[in-house]
This record gives structure tokens, C-alpha cells and sequence, in this order.
């Protein structure tokens, strides 16, 4: 998107605000949510192109409050006023009616408070004519799998107390695998406001290296627990856990958390296991969707220690809570969890003997309140004896409880951390990612 | 919308080989209640068009929010700068062929329009289901929801094409949460989000609705003392609300050939069937019957015409146990050299179409409910999906549910919680022993089915009877 364009939406989105306060009544309140992208979606087989296009695309929730009761509207956002005004008056009209016939809600939070922000991340991205050439005659030779996504992403919130903000980011994610002859892969994420040409060989290099591993024929393994280090991307995985009804306080208020025995002081965690929301690093808003900003860092476990759970507004006046700036689902944002003492050069040898898993896939609860997790290993995963990577091995299951391997079993956190970034795209472009180390854990379950 | 869309078609100057343009207006509304409280109340909108363009054998798209002239023309040129830069990259060399020209119309059947309800009076219903799910204070959250969607798709090409298709559909959901001290458990109406079906308000308001609620609140309380499903391998009865999970990860996804293909290898993964398998491969037992079907009236998968403009049509992917076709478009199936269906499938305007499968159902056998039971010494029946899991490839797959009953001397006995199973999709569908008849055939569907890049949430639609499946590694929760 041009800056022209970009300064066309901004006045647009500015204008539908100012013109919503002149048009609500003196006891309607009212909030204002933008998603706009304008991206470049290229999707590679084969180191061909199989898929490419761009997508232009934005859109408005108009939320209406009144009497304790609220609705909203979303609609299309084109940057053409006298369409979104239409558009958006006919919303307001519809609302109006709507939400007197509504139930009362008793823990409606309207918005409050004073908060504006302006943030814009320019960037330099590739052209749209150069990404296939860019990309793939680098890979001509290869079995290159992914998808290159770029462009600006803009996140905005408007409201009727005059609230406001406005996130622009110009932003491109590669999401791309490397497979060898028998169907082993090595998976790579590369990101950034700024398209690094050095850093991109060198990420390619680096896969083709690891590639050459995966060669030798894969060892099946019988179920039972090994010894595992995780690398900093399946820590990632299994760390998203925690955003599916675990640290959210009306999950744990609900009967609905994985993390209950740990509020309840009934399990522990390991005092090396520490994570925080870090809002530091830019990558997401830190405004939510009623306008407020969450601090810059908000300690969730400490040493092991629920210290805080992700509390919006609405859940704190339902449980007498302290809101922390949570979003509406009170999930991660900004998630990190803190490095311990294992070096780089350290990993194969602390580990001995046991499993080299690089990715994890299609995660999921086997069962919540004790927190139990399956999964499956995925890409570059090895069996690993004195120290040495042996062999590739073949995909295993695992199902096993967060107590265990963030808890007693948990060995070590590496001293350096990854930044994992968020590269999925359902319904718009998603931001941000988890900055995380790798770890060392014993006794990890396998079944299959 | 016609005379927008042919009007942009005729005034295109592109030198491609085939234009497309698929426009698509979609009406929702979401309703939400917990514990009969109002927690989600609106409605979305979106509009747009995705315009795709053939060049030297490329297919290019830009997809655009805005339905002016200008800007679909601005689309259709973006698209062939697109289809240009790619050109010489191309995976196949798709030809005008792969988008045929089809004229046609298709529309959801329903009864009541989705107007006949206001929203006021459909949150009063979903308080009453929550308060209704409450019987008992151990019942510590009930939720029930209520979603709509009205989708229109105009489709129009260079080669003459022009299809409309609408869509109205409902999807309803209710549910509790029972807690005692540390254990929790839940229970819905045959799993999350699983009731979604073409029509109207007459799929909410049905005789057994009220019935249902009580039930499903009395369940979760009953499974709070419940035993733990045992460790063990046993004969294994799901019912066709977990059926809907099997046959779609387990038969549904590895039969796509965009998979085959190693098109989604780099997120939702490939297969462990191989084009040579088409037309050879044992899938499962003889008794395992599957078929694509896109024409069952009501099923939230039906359609007259995918995304191309390729004719629905029933066809068998499995017969007698023995994989017939694949679940793949016309340009896989030019690409694979395969037999597929009409799938090639957006989940909107600004995504393009990919292999999807669409409704899959397994046909229905000759077996009652009590015969299958009644047959089996020792067994678990379990329903109501809560977990899913399996590999990139399809293969090895750990599944869990809501609610089970142990089976003993041909009798179904204690409840029990926390069920799970798991098996590679070979030896499960080859351990097929009975399917049921089709008394006790259901069908069910989800919104969710996540799949492409960029990633597209696509809606689908199972069928199945009840079946019998042996030795299969059953287990429990905990630890």
C-alpha cells in the first residue's frame, strides 16, 4: 500500500469517528475497530509457483452501547467515505433498533479513559514483480514448500470517550519447508519489516545443511518416555497451549482452565519455567478492543508461580478482578518465557541420549483439567546417542501433562531465545510471536 | 450484481487467456449466551470479488472489497501482472479447460427465513437453554449459541460462464461445564459447534430441543463420577457425531490432491496415500462406503457448483472398502492425472478456491443399534468429539470424547469419562465390523476445517450410522 493510500484510510478512519460522536445520542457510547491489509500472498510447490495474488481488503466493527446492553456491526472499509459513511450510518440505524430488545448485560464494560497512540513501521519489502524471481532462484534446485506473505497491515480503534489509535506495519513473512527425496523436511520462518537479501541466503544455506542430516534412514522408535530437547519453534507450539482456555481468568473462573491445579496450588511448575507478556519488541498493538493499553511487561508464571492471569475489563467486573489490558479472549499477545543456562554448543550433550524435536504439529487438549497434551513431532526431528545426532526419526505422538514437562521434569531452558513470529492468515494477517527458548526435558511421553 | 460484473467482463482489455470473476456478499449474525447472560450479540458483513486471469499458462488473482468499475478493472490488471511475474515459475500449465463454462443456479432449502426470529427473541431462547443446562450446582458455566449466515455468489468469466448460488445456513450449539473439586468435565449436543446445516430457524426450534437441553446438563453431572475409560483394546462403537471427526480427518483430508500434490506440505501436510493408490488401494474393510455428495438437501456442504464453476455431482470415493477417486478440482485432477469431484472451494471472496472436501458421508449398512450392541462381549461406545489430533501425513491419529458407555455381555453398562482412542488410519478403517443402517444415520457439520495459504476456514458436512470398529487401543484421562 502507498503512503498516499495508507493517508487516505487514516483521514477516512478519523472522519467515521468524528462524524459517529456528532451522530450518537447523549446515552450511547460506542467503540470502533479497523483491520485493514494490503497483501502480497505468493504460495510455492515443488520451488514453482502454485498460487499468487494480492489481497486488498479492510473492514470496520461498529460496537453500540446502551442501558446495559450492546451489539455490533462489521462491515466493509474501502477508504471511499461516502460508501463506509453509508455504510456505517445504515449500521448505527440498524443498532439503535437492535439492542433495546437485547437482555441486559450486567458486565458491559463501556469504554473509559484517555489513551491515544500513533505507530508506524515503514519498511522496505520486495516488489511485487520481484518476490518468484527473488525467492526461488535461489531454490531452483530444491524441494521449496511455502508461502511469502507482505505488505501493511493496519490495526485501529476509535472511540466515543475519544480514544484512539492507529498501528500501521509493513511486514513480510516467509513460511517455507525444505523436502528431501523421502519426504523428511526442514522447516524455516523468515520475517521482518525489511527485506534482508544476506539474511535470506544465509537461512537457506543454513536449511540445506540441516537438510544433508535428514538423508540417513530414519530410526522407528518404540512408545515409551525419552529424554527430549525442544527447540525454540516447539516450544512455541506447545507454549500456544496456554492461550486455549489456560491463562485466561475466566477460563480458570469458569471450571475451564488448564492451569486450575496450579492456581489452586495443588501441582507446580518448575522454578527454571518463567513466561511474561512483553510488549517491548513493537511487533503487535498494545491497545486491546476497548481502547486500552496493557504495561509494557506483565509477569504471568514467575519461578513456577502463577503470579497472574490475562484479566480484561469485562472479566474483572464479572469476578471483582484487576483488569491487566487483556484482550476479549484473554489470550498471549507478546508471550516470553525467560532463558535458563544451557548454551548452544551444550544441547547434544546435555541431552546424551533422546529425541532432537524440532517442530510440533495439530496440538490439542487429551485432556484439560490435568493438563494433558497431544501432538505430534514434525520436520527435522532426531534421535540423538552420546551426543551425536544418529538418525531422522519417524513422526511420533506424544500425550503428556504441562505439570510434568514445564514441572518436575523440566531439565534446563537454553541461554538464548527465538523470536517465533505469528504467520497465520485466517480471515486477515496476524501479528506478532513468541520470543522463546529452546529446552531440555526428561521422561517426555511417546505413545505411537 | 449481474450487470456490475458482466459490465467489467466486457470492458477488461487483458491478453489473457481466461478471465474470472467470483463476487461474494456474505450476511452473519452471531449470538451468544453464558450462563444466561448476553455475551456476544451482531452482525458482519463482507463484499467483494476476486478477479483471476490465465496468462501463458499462470493463474493470477487480485481480490478487491470495492465493487466499482474501476476498481475491478485495477483488480483484473493487478491479477495479470500477477499471472506475468509468475509465468515463468508455473507448477502446471493450466489451460481454459480447467474453468469450463457453466451456466446455472443453486439455493439452500429452508422453512423459516432468517428474519423470523428477531435478536431479542433468539437471546431469550439461548438464556432459557443455559438455565435449562443448570441442573445442578455443580453445573459451573453453561454457554449456548446461535450463528447464521446467508452467503451469495455471483460467478461470471470470458468464457461465458454465469452461476448464482445462495447459501442459508444455522448453526447452533449448548453446553456445560461440571465441576467437583478437581474433577471437570463437560458435555455438549454431539460436540462442539457440530450442528451446522443448511436452512432456516426450523433447525433450532425442533420437538426434541428442550428434551436434549436437560440431557445434556444431566450428563455432564453424570460424568463427574463416572469411571475412567479403561486402558485397553476393546471393540470400539462411535456414534455418528464422532463418526463426523473420523471420516473427516482420517478419510476427508488425506484424500485431498492438492495434498498428494505437496501443495499444503508446509502447513497443513500432505498424505499417506499416493496417486498410484487411486483405484487400488484397500482403504478399509469391505463394508466402508464413501461417498462425496454435494446434493444432500440441507447437508451444510451442499452446492450446485464449486468455486470454478465445476458441477457438483455425487460421486463414490471409497467403495466396498477400495479407494475410487480422489478429493481433488479440476486443475488437480489435470495435474494428478486422477479422478476427482467438483471441490475447488474459497472460504470467501478474498481467498482462492483449493481442493476442499465438501459433504462426505459414510452410506449406511444393513445393522440396528441393538444388533450391533448386543454382539459385542466386551466394548466402548463413546460420542461427542472433544480432542483431535493427527499427523501431517494422515496416519497416525489420537481422537477424544464427551461421553462413553462401557459394553458388556452385549449390553451397554457404566458411563464412563475422559475416552479416547487411537490407531493409524489403515488399521482403524480395516477394523471396520458392522455399519449401521439408516435409522441411525446422522449428519452434522463444522465451519472450521482450517487448511491453505493464506489460510482459509471452510465449512463441511458428515454423514454416518453408527459403526462398529475392532481392537482398538481405548484409554482414559489423567496423570
Amino acid at each position: 500500500m502507498k503512503l498516499a493510500e495508507l493517508s487516505t484510510l487514516e483521514t477516512s478512519f478519523n472522519q467515521l469517528i468524528e462524524t459517529l460522536l456528532i451522530k450518537k445520542k447523549e446515552t450511547e457510547q460506542f467503540t470502533v475497530r479497523l483491520t485493514s491489509e494490503e497483501s502480497q500472498f505468493t504460495r510455492f510447490n515443488h520451488a514453482k509457483v502454485r498460487q499468487t495474488g494480492l489481497v486488498a481488503d479492510g473492514s470496520i466493527e461498529l460496537t453500540l452501547m446502551e442501558d446495559e446492553r450492546s451489539s455490533f456491526r462489521s462491515f466493509p472499509f474501502t477508504g471511499n467515505w461516502d460508501k463506509d459513511w453509508q455504510t456505517a450510518y445504515t449500521a448505527l440505524l440498524e443498532l439503535r433498533e437492535e439492542i433495546t430488545f437485547l437482555p441486559v448485560d450486567p458486565y458491559l464494560v463501556l469504554p473509559s479513559g484517555n489513551n491515544t497512540s500513533r505507530e508506524i513501521n515503514s519498511g522496505q519489502l520486495l516488489a511485487a514483480e520481484s518476490v518468484v524471481p527473488t525467492l526461488l532462484e535461489l531454490v531452483a534446485e530444491l524441494d521449496f514448500t511455502g508461502m511469502y506473505a507482505g505488505g501493511v497491515v493496519i490495526k485501529a480503534y476509535g472511540d466515543s470517550q475519544g480514544q484512539k489509535h492507529w498501528f500501521a506495519t509493513d511486514i513480510f513473512t516467509l513460511d517455507y519447508s525444505l523436502f528431501d527425496n523421502c519426504g523428511q523436511a526442514v522447516k524455516g520462518i523468515f520475517a521482518g519489516n525489511n527485506w534482508d537479501e544476506t539474511a535470506y541466503i544465509a537461512k537457506i544455506n543454513q536449511a540445506k545443511t540441516q537438510l544433508q542430516l535428514l538423508s540417513r534412514p530414519a530410526k522407528q522408535l518404540t512408545r515409551g518416555q525419552y529424554r527430549t530437547y525442544f527447540a525454540p519453534a516447539a516450544v512455541a507450539d506447545l507454549l500456544g497451549m496456554l492461550s486455549w482456555s489456560a491463562v485466561s481468568e475466566a477460563d480458570l473462573q469458569q471450571g475451564n482452565s488448564a492451569l486450575a491445579m496450579l492456581s489452586r496450588q495443588e501441582k507446580q511448575l518448575s522454578p527454571k519455567f518463567s513466561l511474561k507478556e512483553n510488549f517491548e519488541q513493537g511487533f503487535v498493538p498494545r491497545f486491546n478492543q476497548l481502547g486500552e493499553m496493557v504495561a509494557p511487561e506483565l509477569p504471568l508464571i514467575a519461578q513456577g508461580i502463577l503470579v497472574n492471569t490475562l484479566v480484561n475489563s469485562r472479566t474483572a467486573k464479572e469476578y471483582g478482578k484487576t483488569a491487566n489490558g487483556a484482550n476479549s479472549s484473554e489470550t498471549l499477545r507478546a508471550p516470553e518465557v525467560s532463558p535458563g543456562n544451557l548454551e548452544f554448543e551444550q544441547i547434544l550433550g546435555s541431552l546424551d541420549t533422546g529425541l532432537y524435536v524440532s517442530n510440533l504439529h495439530y496440538l490439542n487438549w487429551s485432556d484439560r483439567p490435568t493438563g494433558r497434551i497431544t501432538g505430534m513431532t514434525r520436520y527435522a526431528c532426531f534421535w540423538v546417542e552420546n551426543g551425536e545426532i544418529v538418525a531422522p526419526i519417524e513422526n511420533l505422538r506424544f500425550d503428556e501433562s504441562l505439570y510434568r514437562f514445564w514441572g518436575e521434569n523440566l531439565v534446563e531452558f537454553t541461554n538464548f531465545q527465538e523470536f517465533i513470529p505469528e504467520v497465520g492468515t485466517y480471515e486477515s494477517r496476524q501479528l506478532g510471536g513468541s520470543l522463546v527458548p529452546g529446552m531440555l526435558v526428561n521422561d517426555f511421553t511417546y505413545t505411537l | 450484481m449481474w450487470s456490475e460484473l458482466t459490465q467489467a467482463i466486457a470492458t477488461l482489455d487483458i491478453p489473457a487467456d481466461w478471465i474470472g470473476i467470483r463476487a461474494v456478499k456474505k450476511n452473519s449474525s452471531t449470538r451468544h449466551v453464558r450462563d444466561g447472560l448476553p455475551q456476544n450479540n451482531g452482525k458482519s458483513s463482507t463484499m467483494g470479488a476476486m478477479l483471476e486471469v490465465l496468462v501463458n499458462g499462470c493463474l493470477g488473482y487480485a481480490a478487491t472489497n470495492s465493487l466499482e468499475l474501476p476498481s475491478l478493472q485495477a483488480a483484473a490488471q493487478t491479477a495479470y501482472q500477477q499471472a506475468l511475474a509468475a509465468s515463468k515459475w508455473w507448477i502446471y500449465p493450466f489451460q481454459a479447460s480447467q474453468r469450463p463454462k457453466v451456466v446455472g443456479e443453486y439455493s439452500s432449502p429452508y422453512v423459516e427465513a432468517l428474519d423470523t426470529l428477531s435478536p431479542g427473541e433468539i437471546n431469550y431462547l439461548l438464556v432459557r437453554v443455559c438455565q435449562t443446562l443448570k441442573v445442578d450446582e455443580k453445573i459451573v458455566q453453561t454457554t449456548a449459541s446461535a450463528n447464521t449466515t446467508e452467503r451469495e455468489t455471483w460467478f461470471v468469466s470470458s468464457n461465458g460462464s454465469e452461476v448464482y448460488q445462495k447459501i442459508v445456513s444455522v448453526e447452533t450449539h449448548y453446553g456445560a461445564i461440571a465441576q467437583d473439586g478437581a474433577i471437570v468435565q463437560q458435555r455438549s449436543n454431539n460436540g462442539w459447534q457440530a450442528h451446522c446445516y443448511q436452512g432456516g430457524w426450523e433447525l433450532l426450534k425442533q420437538d426434541e430441543l428442550w428434551p436434549r437441553v436437560q440431557q445434556v446438563g444431566e450428563q455432564a453431572i453424570e460424568l463427574l463420577t463416572a469411571a475412567e475409560c479403561p486402558n485397553t483394546r476393546t471393540n470400539l462403537v462411535l456414534a455418528p457425531d464422532q463418526m463426523m471427526l473420523q471420516i473427516h480427518e482420517s478419510v476427508g483430508h488425506p484424500l485431498e490432491i492438492d495434498r498428494i500434490l505437496g501443495d499444503e506440505r508446509n502447513y497443513a501436510g500432505g498424505s499417506f496415500v499416493k496417486k498410484s493408490d487411486f483405484g487400488n488401494l484397500a482403504y478399509g474393510s469391505p463394508l466402508m462406503n464413501i461417498t462425496f455428495d454435494p446434493t444432500v438437501p440441507g447437508q451444510f456442504a451442499s452446492y450446485g457448483f464449486d468455486d470454478t464453476g465445476a458441477v457438483a455431482t455425487r460421486e463414490y470415493v471409497i467403495k466396498a472398502g477400495v479407494l475410487q477417486r480422489g478429493l481433488g478440482s479440476l486443475e488437480s485432477q489435470a495435474r494428478a492425472g486422477i479422478s476427482g469431484v467438483a471441490c475447488a472451494r474459497a472460504s470467501s471472496w478474498n481467498r482462492p478456491p483449493i481442493d476442499r472436501m465438501a459433504n462426505l458421508n459414510l452410506e449406511p449398512g444393513n445393522a440396528t443399534v441393538e444388533e450391533m450392541i448386543g454382539g459385542i462381549e466386551h466394548g466402548v461406545y463413546m460420542e461427542s468429539n472433544r480432542s483431535w489430533s493427527i499427523d501431517d501425513r494422515r496416519y497416525k491419529f489420537q481422537f477424544g470424547c464427551e461421553y462413553a458407555k462401557l459394553i458388556e455381555n452385549g449390553k451397554l453398562t457404566k458411563t464412563l469419562r475422559n475416552p479416547n482412542y487411537r490407531a493409524t488410519t489403515p488399521e482403524f478403517w480395516h477394523s471396520l465390523t458392522q455399519v449401521g443402517n439408516t435409522d441411525n444415520w446422522q449428519m452434522y457439520g463444522t465451519a472450521m476445517c482450517g487448511k491453505g495459504e493464506p489460510n482459509q476456514a471452510i465449512w463441511v458436512g458428515h454423514g454416518s450410522p453408527v459403526c462398529v470398529f475392532a481392537n482398538v487401543e481405548v484409554f482414559g484421562g489423567g496423570h
